[in-house]
């Protein structure tokens, strides 16, 4: 699968960036019982620039992924009814089932490497989505259909100019809890090979190391922090007139 | 993309590695895999999960249904759901057992950190969404705040409460995958520790533990809607 946006295909990013390498092991580094080795962290932060932008290459095409197709299968379902138990079945199983144990499923098909990582990250987020935006387009008042096919909008205007708009809240909502929840579990892909901040976690003789775990953490849950704040403000932004949490 | 056929030949591997051991071609002939170590790691899978999903239960549950009552704490309850949901399961694993230590003692109560966030957020919500004509009406009858709690809330949130320790029981079961790294023998075991158990074992634990996963979801369902009232049912259909 060629991705459109090969950020991190150019090798090493940040490398060297900020200072430069003492050879030997640093006084904080040798006692295992130190939480957090600052000095390490300082000389050593330019690593996690390429594994950072992989992490991020992962979740944004997974995501979109997820996204087209989930608000496809939405709006396919919204039209024939009786298809949104099965779809709604259908979409848990692949929620259900650990992305850990997913990858390895896929293994023999797709192999190691990005392309399963991003196949089981995508197909875990269209339940959430496609949950949501059927949610969204079931709220939308009855009336407000009726006052639309009043002034004579066909069906898929209806659609496309009532009926998404107003549902906005509710797909956003849901984009956010993908948003998050994949960007937390892409630390995973590490087990096959595919990248990302998880193998600043799970590398060689990190397991001894809380530094580079805590660094780790701390980068994912800011990304999360920052994607989640900013699908926020886009729901602020082009729904004006309401508020919706996600639940 | 391969040929179905190689694909089909290794998922008959990975069936036949779960039912009797195999020699294994990594080790140099020692048998590894079979039912009997099948089972004991999936004994040890499900008694992590339900001791991780017990301990979730006890401090999210009324925790929860304490706050949704009072109305208060909303930004805490939804911070903790939002925050939870961020937390990357791999760190959790690793930073127990490198920090605190390995053993199902350390690695239970981690994986029930990872739970307590959406069984607290959904009581809390579940709570929220009760009908404030149906608690007015407990209070009139009489009934203390505990009874209100217990006897009219509790049930009326039943289905959104149930969905909050259904998403905790897969994000522990998922997280209890690579409880060996902290010293835990789940079905993990297969999965990670590839260069004993070979490719069988590998593909072998992860059917193991998809079909777990789907098992548990599916009682938990089950539970959901026998907890679930049938005037609560007629209302959602």
């Amino acid at each position: 699968m060629a991705s459109p946006f090969l950020i991190a295909a150019g090798g090493q990013v940040g490398e060297g960036f900020f200072h430069e390498r003492t050879s030997g092991t640093l006084p904080c580094q040798a006692k295992s019982s130190h939480l957090f080795c600052w000095d390490w962290a300082k000389e050593n932060i330019d690593r996690y620039g390429t594994p950072t932008l992989q992490h991020l290459e992962i979740v944004v095409l997974s995501v979109l992924i997820g996204f087209v197709v989930a608000f496809a299968l939405a709006l396919v379902a919204h039209r024939r009814r009786r298809l949104q138990p099965p779809l709604l079945a259908a979409t848990g199983v692949l929620y259900t089932i650990p992305s850990i144990a997913f990858f390895f499923l896929l293994l023999p098909v797709t192999g190691f490497g990005r392309d399963t990582a991003i196949i089981v990250l995508s197909a875990y987020t269209l339940q959430i989505i496609y949950r949501n935006t059927i949610l969204g387009l079931a709220n939308v008042p009855e009336s407000v259909k009726d006052a639309a096919r009043g002034m004579g909008f066909t069906n898929r205007q209806i659609l496309w100019r009532v009926e998404l708009p107003l549902a906005i809240p509710e797909v956003i909502a849901g984009l956010r809890v993908a948003v998050v929840s994949t960007i937390a579990i892409a630390t995973l892909v590490v087990f096959i090979s595919a990248g990302g901040l998880g193998t600043q976690i799970y590398g060689s003789g990190n397991l001894t190391f809380p530094t580079t775990i805590i660094i780790a953490m701390v980068i994912v849950m800011g990304m999360a922090l920052l994607f989640d704040t900013i699908l926020l403000l886009v729901q602020r932004l082009t729904t004006p007139w309401r508020k919706v949490r996600p639940v | 993309m391969s040929l179905p056929h190689p694909v089909l030949a290794s998922f008959g591997g990975a069936i036949e590695f779960i039912f009797t051991p195999q020699t294994s071609n990594v080790t140099g002939g020692n048998k590894v895999g079979g039912f009997d170590k099948s089972l004991e790691l999936v004994l040890k899978h499900l008694e992590v999960t339900v001791i991780a999903l017990a301990i979730a239960l006890i401090v999210a549950l009324p925790l929860g249904l304490y706050l949704g009552h009072r109305g208060k704490g909303e930004l805490f309850a939804v911070g903790i759901g939002n925050a939870g949901r961020a937390i990357p399961e791999l760190a959790v694993i690793a930073l127990v057992a490198v920090l605190i230590g390995v053993g199902l003692q350390t690695v239970a109560p981690a994986l029930a950190i990872l739970g307590i966030a959406p069984i607290l957020v959904n009581t809390y919500v579940g709570v929220r969404q009760v009908d404030p004509a149906a608690v007015e009406a407990a209070r009139g009858m009489g009934m203390s705040e505990l009874d209100i709690m217990r006897k009219v809330e509790l049930p009326l949130a039943v289905p959104t409460v149930m969905g909050g320790v259904r998403a905790a029981a897969i994000v522990i079961i998922a997280t209890a995958t690579i409880a060996p790294l902290a010293g835990v023998e789940t079905l993990g075991d297969f999965i990670i520790n590839r260069n004993v158990y070979g490719e069988n074992g590998l593909l072998a634990g992860a059917i193991l533990v998809a079909l777990l996963a789907l098992t548990i979801e599916g009682l938990l369902a089950l539970l959901q809607n026998r907890l679930t009232s049938d005037g609560l049912k007629l209302k959602t259909v």
